[in-house]
């Protein structure tokens, strides 16, 4: 029966020995390095998923093929899971055995002296005036404190002892390794209840906490709907944004001026959000990401109606902000009067034979080009992005380019006047329960690594043998032996430094002048 | 922030190219010396009770470097000691170039690859000089060392030139002083270890194949034949990379801490976080391996090249290639 368990047993004993080795360790830490490569070089999908379709669209069978095989989102593919589980499990086999024999090393005294200290890498001999007795005291005051020593006898008066010193080396291994596993435990847990939420935010208005407001939402897998508030805050008012630039056109400055309340029920509060400084509240941070135009129109509808509209447009290029998006009016049900307009805002224009473009992100006599159509908005249909129009089911009733101001009376009654814009900011609420966790388990992962490969792990062994036969006064003789046990370095400089403070710190005798290294 | 101060920028620049000429003398000294310098080179690796014997016996020394104790020097090491100094001299007038710099844009002078490409290449030649202090063996070497530092200085000064900008907002954090400072230190000194341990594969394959019957000697073999021992060079190595290592996880980890107050989130897998996260992962492979039985040697220090060459590519190609958030190689 145990013979036969045992034979079950023994492959997956191989299997587990071959895991937690350092070479598949090395295999797989070496894989994880390879696999995160295409990860930087194909377009991914949480990142850039317009990029990714268009990628994919454009290499046909290729494009497919790797994304089946998960290219596109690849540090959420299966494979690379399995390589960093596959590493986390080698790497907790790789310590509880190293943190059970730490303990014991830790816990024990240092190894007895070998019995010809000559045979070590390192050696040496010091003879002393003092007794063997006192000088064992000396040698254990000149080692100093960072040495642990534990002081033998053996027959015949000879004492030994045996110092031993950088258990801090394999301590700060340890704790690197096992700040190492926290701080991915903690980053898995922190994707689990973690949640970003962006808005569009146009000057003067402002939105709640809450899922519903989010132009776009990534929860993790428990911080549901119903999760988002530790305590619902609102940005009531985006009250004032500022964009600054120096003389020759470069940015130098983005600020949200914002009003806000911690919870519904607290009192508002002024505050001003800029790149590099959140608004910080318990539990969620709110970022300025983004800026750009929502140009404010009025338009005369085929019925005669008067809309007012403020639509926040995207901009299309990052240097001159060039941007673009659409006015969506519908009219009256079923009668097929919407009016569409699409438009691009240039906030500092320039004619070219191409149309209009603009030179600056800087807003000096803006132009708002315009395309109007009439008929029918399509918005019973697919969901439509807010910066473009579905012109399917619409006729164009004309195009002009409208300074501030300006006004243009097209076919059907409809007309335009362009009143002028307000700046907008895209904010974004991030929520991560574990990070100041995290940043603790990463700086204890430097701890860690400073001790590991800083810290370097010596044993040395002193016998010292009273001279009997001699007359008083006798010399005693000191063996000594040195062991870098790690990273020996320039282990024999140290180890012949700590020969000489051994000989200077006794009473020298004649003899030990001539004696040096042997 | 004031502008930049256009005199003092240019002033930087003509600074900069300055260093590169010097260097570029040191490096001929160290060549001539290298060429020329066989008999120096072994007289200073004769053990030093040797050489003090034969200072003894020679005639008293008028140099004013501490001469009692050395022999009478060849032409060929006056070159050498004359091409350090050049070295340090162009290290100093590298540094004003930056400080200059720094001066003009009111700012840390690191905000993009032309500047980085500067602060990195700094770093090189001050690991250098540092390592000549401890290793003097392998001053003759020097521009084997120098030479990549000149290749990515006339590269930043041609290829990833760009003119002093003040800072976009987004590089306008205390951070960027930390996290690329912390980085160029870590990447310029990663470049000497590759550089040393380059040589290291050289001598030991010329170990190898040396003793082999029917041995021609080519160019490569003369390099080798005259380079310390191996091991020293290994050793060399693996000390700049642990020193150089946990700076590099310090940096990751101040970029992480920036990237939370900038973009919202301290770690996105944006190609330059995807890239040092590589970089990271192959030179713990490279600590592991070296502590590994039967992996040390030859295996190591391949894995210690392939992490600098991560680190060559997440410079050049993930700055000028492949876009991203960290997109201030200020090439457009």
């Amino acid at each position: 029966m145990t013979g036969a368990l045992r034979t079950a047993v023994r492959p997956v004993r191989m299997a587990w020995r071959r895991l937690t080795s350092m070479r598949t360790a090395l295999i797989l830490l070496f894989l994880l390095a390879v696999a995160a490569v295409p990860g930087s070089i194909l377009p991914q999908r949480p990142l850039n998923p317009t990029k990714t379709s268009s990628y994919i669209a454009s290499h046909g069978g290729w494009g497919t093929f790797l994304d089946r095989i998960g290219l596109f989102d690849v540090f959420g593919s299966v494979w690379f899971a399995a390589i960093y589980l596959l590493l986390f499990v080698s790497l907790i086999g790789c310590l509880i055995p190293r943190i059970r024999l730490h303990a014991r090393a830790m816990v024990r005294k240092p190894l007895p002296a070998p019995r010809n200290l000559n045979r070590l890498p390192e050696n040496g001999r010091v003879e002393v005036a003092d007794s063997a007795e006192a000088y064992a005291a000396i040698a254990r005051r000149t080692l100093g404190r960072r040495w642990r020593v534990t002081r033998r006898e053996e027959p015949g008066g000879t004492i030994t002892l045996s110092a031993e010193k950088g258990y801090s080396r394999e301590t700060g291994n340890l704790i690197f390794h096992i700040a190492l596993l926290s701080a991915l435990v903690l980053i898995a847990v922190g994707k689990l209840y973690s949640y970003q939420g962006s808005i569009i935010v146009n000057q003067g208005d402002g939105f709640c906490n809450t899922v519903a407001q989010y132009d776009s939402w990534n929860p993790g897998r428990f911080a549901s709907e119903g999760k988002v508030s530790p305590a619902p805050f609102c940005i009531d008012k985006l009250t004032k944004f500022t964009a600054t630039y120096t003389d020759t056109g470069e940015a130098s400055k983005f600020a949200a001026d914002v009003t806000y309340r911690p919870n519904v029920h607290a009192k508002e509060k002024k505050t001003t959000i800029t790149v590099n400084h959140p608004l910080r509240l318990e539990g969620d941070r709110v970022y300025l990401i983004n800026h750009g135009f929502a140009p404010q129109v009025t338009i005369r509808m085929p019925d005669g109606s008067i809309v007012h509209d403020t639509q926040s447009f995207v901009p299309t290029d990052a240097t001159t902000f060039l941007s673009e998006g659409a006015f969506k009016e519908p009219g009256r049900t079923g009668a097929k009067q919407d009016v569409g307009i699409s438009g691009i805002f240039a906030p500092t224009p320039e004619n070219t034979p191409s149309g209009i473009a603009s030179t600056s992100p800087q807003v000096k006599n803006p132009v708002l080009a315009i395309f109007v159509y009439v008929g029918d908005l399509n918005q019973d249909g697919l969901p439509q992005s807010v910066y473009s129009l579905d012109t399917s089911k619409m006729t164009k009733i004309g195009a002009v380019n409208l300074s501030i101001g300006q006004s243009k009376k097209f076919a059907n009654g409809v007309s335009v006047t362009f009143d002028g814009w307000v700046p907008w900011a895209s904010l974004q609420v991030s929520h991560d329960p574990t990070q100041g966790f995290l940043l603790i388990a990463a700086v204890a992962m430097v701890v860690g690594l400073l001790g590991s490969l800083g810290v370097r792990r010596r044993r040395v062994w002193l016998r010292i043998t009273p001279a009997v036969d001699a007359p008083d006064r006798s010399p005693t003789v000191v063996s000594v032996g040195g062991l870098a046990r790690s990273d020996s370095g320039n282990f024999s400089t140290e180890f012949t430094a700590l020969l000489k403070r051994l000989r200077e710190a006794s009473v020298p005798t004649r003899e030990s002048v001539a004696a040096g290294r042997e | 922030m004031a502008g930049i101060n256009g005199s003092m920028a240019h002033l930087s620049d003509s600074l900069f190219t300055t260093a590169i000429a010097v260097y570029a003398v040191a490096m001929v000294g160290y060549t001539a010396e290298y060429a020329f310098g066989r008999k120096g080179r072994i007289a200073a690796t004769v053990p030093v009770s040797a050489r003090e014997l034969v200072g003894a016996g020679g005639p008293p020394s008028t140099l004013d470097a501490p001469p009692a104790a050395d022999p009478p020097r060849s032409a060929a090491d006056r070159i050498g000691r004359w091409s350090f100094a050049i070295t340090v001299f162009g290290a100093l007038i590298h540094a004003s170039s930056i400080v200059v710099r720094a001066t003009a844009v009111d700012a840390v002078p690191w905000s993009n690859m032309y500047e980085f490409a500067s602060v990195a290449g700094l770093v090189g030649v001050i690991a250098f000089i540092a390592l000549l202090w401890r290793l003097p063996a392998i001053r003759h070497l020097g521009g084997v060392i120098l030479l990549p530092v000149i290749l990515l200085m006339f590269l930043a000064g041609t290829v990833f030139y760009s003119k002093a900008q003040p800072l976009v907002p987004a590089l306008q954090s205390y951070w960027l002083a930390i996290h690329v400072t912390l980085v160029s230190i870590a990447e310029g000194a990663l470049m000497t270890s590759a550089v040393l341990t380059g040589l290291f594969l050289v001598k030991q394959r010329y170990d190898r194949i040396s003793v082999e019957p029917g041995f021609k000697p080519g160019s490569l073999a003369a390099l080798a034949s005259r380079l310390p021992d191996g091991n020293v060079l290994d050793k060399a190595a693996y000390r700049i990379v642990a020193f150089a290592f946990p700076l590099y996880t310090v940096a990751i980890i101040c970029g992480a801490i920036w990237a939370e107050a900038a973009w919202g989130r301290y770690w996105g897998w944006d190609p330059k976080e995807t890239w040092a996260f590589i970089v990271w992962v192959i030179y713990a492979c490279y600590l592991h391996a070296r502590a590994t039985a039967g992996m040390k040697g030859r295996w190591a220090a391949w894995v210690n090249l392939a992490g600098f060459g991560a680190i060559i590519f997440n410079f050049v190609i993930v700055n000028m290639v492949i876009s991203g958030l960290h997109s201030y190689a200020g090439l457009n």
